[in-house]
C-alpha cells in the first residue's frame, strides 16, 4: 500500500509548552485514519499542521511525497487543491451563500463553465444529504448540522484525494451522526479517498476508522486496528474504550 | 502515464468517444469544447475509458450527460472505480432538479423593501431606547445595583484614554482657526478681536463638536464592535440565561460612562483650542499672553462655556446608544459587525450634528 502521509520525530513547541514531542505516523492510500486523545493533547494542533496552517519545530511531515517543511508557494498551493478540509464549524464564507462556497474552488481553479459549475455544485448538494432548495441560503440562515454538510460538499468540490475532518459528527444528532459516518465511507468506497479525522465520537469510531492512532503525553501511545486496542496499557485507552475492552 | 487526450472516431451509425489519461475536473473544459460541435442524435455512443487513469465525479458528471444525449450508450471499462463512480452520480443527478433562479425583483420593490428596513429599524431603536429608559429607571431606585466598577473601567477607556488625541485634535483646531482669521483680521487692523471670536467659537462650538466626533470614531466603534463579538459568540445570550440582563451589565454602564467623560473632554479641548489660539496670536498678530487673556476675561462670557460643556452628556448619549444599539444588531455572520461599526460611526456623527444645530437655534432663541 502506498503511503499518503508520513510524520517522522515532530515536535510542536508553543512558547515554553512543549505539544508533540518525537511523534510518529503513517497513513496508507485508502484508509480513514483517526487522531484520538485526551483533549488538549494536540489533535487538532496536528491536523493544521498536516494542512499547512501552522509550523512545527522540529521532525518532518510527509504529504503526498511534499515535504512540508520547505514546500515552495507554488508547491503548497498544489497540495492545496489535492486535499479537502473540514472544520469544526463549517467554516462557510458567511458573505457568500451555500451555493457559492462550493463553486468558489471551482470557479478559481478551473475553466469550467458556469453551466457544469451549477450541475457540480448540485452533485455534491445531494451527495452529502442537503436539499436543492437550501442551495441559495446564507451559512448565518442554516443550522449546525447543515453547515458541517454544506462545509463537506465545499471540501469535496474539487475531488480532491485526501480529506481532513475536524470532529465532523460532533454537534450532529444521532441520526445525522450516524448518516455522516455512512456517508464518509461510501465516499471512501466509490471516490478512493483517504480520509484523517479528529473524532471523539465512539459510535463512528467504531464504525468508520480503519486504523487509529492515541496521542496522549506528547507522542503517539497506540497506532493501529481498533480490533488490536486490548494490548494497548494507555490509561486514555483503559478509560476510553472501557465498554470494548 | 499517457497525456489526457479524447479521440473521437464517428461513422453513420455509431459515434466512439475514447479517452485517455487523466479526466478530472481541469480536463473537461477541453473536452466539452471537442463533444459540443459533435451531434448525438440516431447514434450509438460508444464511451471507452479503457485507458482512463484518474477518473473523478466532475469527469462522471461529464460522461453520464453525453449518455443522456445520445439514444443508445456503451461504455467499455475494465476498472470497477468507474463503474462505481458513474453509478453514484447517476443515483444522485436522478434526484436533482436544479432550482429555477429567483426571479429579479423591480425598482419599486428595492425602494419599498428600503422605507421597509428604515422603519423597522426605527421601531428597533425605540424599543432599545425604551429598555435604557427603564432601565435608568431602575437604577434610580435601586442605587446597589449600579455597575460601578464596570463605569470607571469605561470612564477610563473612552476618557482618560483619549485625552491625548482630543489634546492634539482640539489644538490643531485652535491654531487652524486662529491661523486664518488672523489673516483676515489684519487686514482691517482689528487684530484684538481675535480674543472674541477664539474664545466664542471654540467654547461654545467647536471644542464639543470635535470632541464628539473623535468619540463617536472612537468610542462609538468600539463599542458597536465589542457587543457584536459578543452577540456572535452567544455571550450576550449566555448572560441572560444565567439572569444577567445586559442593559444592567454592558449598556448602562457604557451609556453613563460617556456621559461622565465627553464634559471631562470638552473640557480640556476647550483649554488645549485656546491655547493654541494663543500660541498664533503671539506670533502672527504680536498679542501678549498677558494681553490676550486679560481681553478674554472681558468679552467671553461664561455662559459660552457653560452651554459648551452642557452639550457633552446630550452628545455622549447619542453616541453611546447608537453604537450599542448597532452592537446589539449584529447578526450571526462576521460581515454583520463591520456593516454595523460603519453605521454607528456614521448615524452617531449625524446625530450628534443635527442636536447641535437644535441646541444652537433653542439657545439664541432663549437668548443666552
Amino acid at each position: 500500500m502506498k503511503k499518503i502521509i508520513e510524520v517522522r520525530d515532530l515536535k510542536t513547541v508553543f512558547g515554553s509548552r512543549v505539544v508533540h514531542d518525537g511523534l510518529n505516523l503513517t497513513i496508507n492510500e485508502g484508509e480513514i485514519y483517526g487522531l484520538l486523545g485526551p483533549s488538549g493533547c494536540g489533535k487538532t494542533t496536528l491536523l493544521r499542521e498536516m494542512v499547512l496552517l501552522q509550523e512545527y519545530a522540529a521532525g518532518s511531515i510527509n504529504i503526498l511525497d511534499n515535504n512540508l517543511k520547505n514546500i515552495s508557494y507554488q508547491e503548497a498551493q498544489n497540495l492545496r487543491q489535492k486535499w479537502g478540509v473540514l472544520f469544526q464549524s463549517g467554516a462557510l464564507f458567511s458573505s457568500l451563500s451555500i451555493k457559492e462556497n462550493i463553486a468558489l474552488p471551482l470557479k478559481e481553479y478551473t475553466q469550467l463553465n458556469q453551466k457544469i459549475i451549477d450541475e457540480i455544485v448540485a452533485l455534491k448538494i445531494s451527495l452529502v444529504g442537503l436539499k436543492q432548495e437550501d442551495a441559495h441560503l446564507f451559512p448565518s440562515q442554516i443550522s449546525g448540522g447543515m453547515k458541517k454538510k454544506a462545509g463537506l460538499a465545499r471540501a469535496l468540490a474539487m475531488d480532491p484525494q485526501l480529506l481532513f475532518l475536524d470532529e465532523p459528527t460532533s454537534g450532529l444528532d444521532p441520526i445525522s451522526a450516524r448518516e455522516f459516518d455512512s456517508l464518509i465511507l461510501k465516499l471512501r468506497d466509490t471516490l478512493g479517498l483517504s480520509i484523517v479525522m479528529v473524532s471523539h465520537d465512539l459510535q463512528s469510531i467504531y464504525d468508520t476508522l480503519d486504523k487509529m492512532a492515541i496521542i496522549d503525553n506528547k507522542k503517539i501511545v497506540y497506532e493501529d486496528t481498533l480490533q488490536n486496542l486490548s494490548s494497548s496499557e494507555s490509561p486514555f485507552v483503559q478509560t476510553f474504550f472501557k465498554e470494548r475492552l | 502515464m499517457s497525456t489526457p487526450n479524447l479521440q473521437i472516431n464517428q461513422t453513420p451509425e455509431k459515434l466512439e468517444l475514447h479517452f485517455f489519461g487523466a479526466f478530472t475536473l481541469h480536463t473537461i473544459a477541453k473536452y466539452s469544447a471537442q463533444t459540443d460541435r459533435l451531434n448525438f442524435k440516431r447514434q450509438s455512443l460508444i464511451v471507452n475509458l479503457e485507458n482512463v487513469t484518474t477518473f473523478d465525479t466532475a469527469a462522471a458528471l461529464f460522461i453520464h450527460n453525453l449518455q443522456m444525449k445520445a439514444d443508445s450508450s456503451t461504455l467499455v471499462s475494465q476498472n470497477p472505480k468507474v463503474h462505481e463512480n458513474l453509478l453514484l452520480v447517476k443515483n444522485q443527478v436522478s434526484q436533482v432538479r436544479l432550482q429555477q433562479e429567483e426571479k429579479r425583483k423591480s425598482f419599486l420593490y428595492h425602494m419599498g423593501k428600503r422605507v421597509e428596513d428604515f422603519l423597522i429599524d426605527f421601531g428597533l431603536f425605540m424599543e432599545f431606547f425604551g429598555k435604557v429608559f427603564f432601565s435608568s429607571l431602575h437604577y434610580l431606585t435601586h442605587f446597589k445595583d449600579i455597575r460601578y466598577k464596570e463605569i470607571a473601567f469605561e470612564v477610563n477607556e473612552s476618557a482618560m484614554k483619549a485625552l491625548w488625541i482630543i489634546a492634539l485634535t482640539s489644538f490643531l483646531i485652535g491654531v487652524v482657526v486662529a491661523y486664518q482669521s488672523a489673516y483676515q483680521l489684519k487686514l482691517y487692523g482689528a487684530n484684538i478681536f481675535i480674543v472674541d471670536m477664539l474664545g466664542i467659537s471654540i467654547l461654545r462650538e467647536l471644542a464639543p463638536l470635535i470632541t464628539a466626533i473623535v468619540i463617536a470614531g472612537r468610542s462609538g466603534s468600539a463599542f458597536t464592535a465589542q457587543i457584536g463579538a459578543m452577540k456572535i459568540t452567544q455571550e450576550l445570550d449566555a448572560m441572560e440565561t444565567m439572569g444577567f440582563d445586559p442593559y444592567t451589565f454592558l449598556v448602562m454602564p457604557r451609556i453613563i460612562a460617556l456621559m461622565i467623560a465627553l464634559p471631562i473632554l470638552i473640557f480640556v479641548a476647550d483649554v488645549m483650542g485656546v491655547f493654541g489660539g494663543i500660541l498664533v496670536s503671539y506670533i502672527d498678530l504680536g498679542i501678549s499672553s498677558h494681553l490676550f487673556l486679560e481681553r478674554f476675561n472681558e468679552v467671553v462670557a461664561v455662559k459660552h462655556f457653560y452651554i459648551g460643556i452642557l452639550k457633552g452628556p446630550f452628545f455622549a448619549f447619542l453616541i453611546a446608544s447608537i453604537g450599542i444599539f448597532r452592537g446589539l444588531q449584529v447578526k450571526d455572520n462576521t460581515q454583520s459587525i463591520g456593516f454595523n461599526t460603519t453605521k454607528s460611526v456614521v448615524a452617531s456623527i449625524f446625530a450628534v450634528i443635527v442636536c447641535d444645530a437644535i441646541f444652537s437655534i433653542a439657545f439664541t432663541t432663549l437668548g443666552m
